[in-house]
């Protein structure tokens, strides 16, 4: 135990017996549960787990069935991050004080939120988190909108996405502000470690989660999930959705280590355009109406600029 | 199974995985694990199908990317070969069929009430790319 899960190949990590169980009641298609299996897979230690209310909770909660293998808590909307630190405080006092019954089994914590439950709402819990630098992972299944309650914006919602409080029409063009930088507010907390991740790199994912559990201290990721639901494309598209966030850079992969150095840690050979990437989704459909066409250049602009920022920084080693 | 009342939870509203102790859960495939009546291991979601996944033993080169992507942990698989799918929790997404690489694919959608041994018998050949 406690040493790093070796994971060579596909065939190897196929090896690896799921603490995540079907017949949960997530979309089928749905990326979360694919990101939370490639991360729980990633070790072969005991794991405390929390979640924030959203999809993963309501879906892998729903009574009489728990769909985790592991010790599992939910709580409320905010405090998935605390109840873990919580939890980890509580072993580590148990720890100094020998009352462990196996002191050496070296638990992960993990706490999996929404973007709602990172983005809005338990931002300032997540604050307190990393700065009190607990030996903890935060992920977040960002998936733009809250998709639990029937698609509201949420501050992780890209500009000119349609949702249910941002519609688009003749009047708007839906989502008018563009997306927080939660990546760089989190890093700005100088933590160990903080990395962007998405499911269809698993390698990529598994070795940067690899990395955070051998990291003492706070542990902030990032993941892109795709939502067919409110994203609007079709269950059997999520990979290939995946696969145009990473590649047309609107999600670049990669990681800052104590606040400073950024590692960009994929670089895709083919750049797709963005507008295929909004092509490829019903909420952005309104955008290739003549009137919101400006909106696909600005994205463009926008992608580009971010891009060149993660070139500058990894540069710089600032 | 028997539901339980509001005053009758474990406190914490707790509901265990499994019966009995297990030890080393990343260790024990889930077919060897003790699940309890609350793991949802023992529910099904097969009604939710439409399409079905069927698997083509014979062109499959057990790359894993179907078990890697499959978001219901509904791909068997067992000293790194495929060896089939779970149709209790298989929701019928069709993203497996989407990663397989190999050409004819040897996972194909068909209709849940489909005959599975017809289909198999009439799999598509090898489809030529210009």
């Amino acid at each position: 135990m406690s040493e790093i899960k070796k994971i060579k190949n596909l065939k190897d990590f196929s090896t690896s017996a799921d603490r995540f169980e079907g017949a949960n009641v997530l979309c089928p298609g749905c990326a979360h549960s694919i990101i939370v299996r490639e991360i729980l897979n990633a070790t072969n230690d005991d794991l405390v787990l929390s979640a924030s209310t959203g999809c993963l909770e309501v879906c892998t909660a729903v009574y009489p069935y728990t769909s985790w293998d592991a010790s599992w808590i939910h709580i409320g909307f905010e405090n998935c991050s605390t109840s873990i630190a919580g939890a980890e405080s509580m072993y580590n006092a148990l720890k100094t004080k020998g009352r462990l019954k196996q002191p050496d089994r070296n638990p992960k914590f993990i706490a999996f939120g929404g973007d709602g439950a990172s983005y809005d709402i338990g931002l300032q819990w997540i604050s307190g988190c990393m700065e009190r630098n607990h030996n903890m992972m935060y992920v977040v299944l960002d998936n733009e909108v809250y998709a639990n309650t029937g698609g509201q914006r949420s501050s992780s919602t890209p500009l000119g996405g349609s949702n249910t409080t941002t519609p688009a029409g003749t009047i708007s063009y839906g989502e008018k502000q563009n997306k927080k930088d939660l990546m760089g507010i989190m890093a700005a907390h100088n933590i160990p470690y903080a990395a962007q991740v998405s499911p269809n790199k698993w390698k990529d994912l598994v070795k940067k989660v690899q990395k955070g559990f051998a990291t003492e201290g706070a542990v902030f990721i990032n993941a892109v999930s795709a939502c067919t639901t409110e994203w609007k494309f079709e269950p059997k598209d999520t990979m290939l959705l995946s696969d145009l966030s990473t590649d047309s850079l609107v999600f670049p992969l990669y990681e800052v280590i104590d606040g400073r150095e950024l590692n960009i840690t994929y670089r895709p050979k083919n750049v797709v355009p963005v507008e295929e990437y909004l092509a490829a989704q019903g909420r952005f459909k309104h955008l290739f109406r003549d009137e919101y066409k400006h909106l696909i250049k600005e994205w463009q602009t926008r992608v580009d600029e971010n891009w060149d920022y993660l070139n500058r920084r990894e540069a710089a080693r600032v | 199974m028997e539901y339980k009342g509001w005053d009758e939870f474990e406190i914490g509203a707790m509901l265990r995985s499994f019966d009995g102790a297990i030890d080393d859960i990343a260790g024990t495939a889930q077919a060897d694990r003790k699940y309890s009546e609350n793991n949802s291991y023992k529910a099904s979601v097969a009604d939710w199908r439409v399409l079905k996944p069927v698997f083509n033993k014979d062109y499959c080169i057990d790359c894993q990317f179907c078990w890697i992507f499959c978001p219901d942990v509904s791909i068997i698989a067992r000293d790194k070969k495929m060896i089939g799918i779970d149709m209790d929790h298989c929701k019928g997404c069709g993203i497996c069929v989407e990663v397989c690489p190999t050409n004819p694919k040897s996972l194909l959608m068909f209709l849940d009430h489909a005959d599975s041994e017809a289909e198999l018998a009439a799999w598509p050949e090898k489809d030529e790319e210009e």
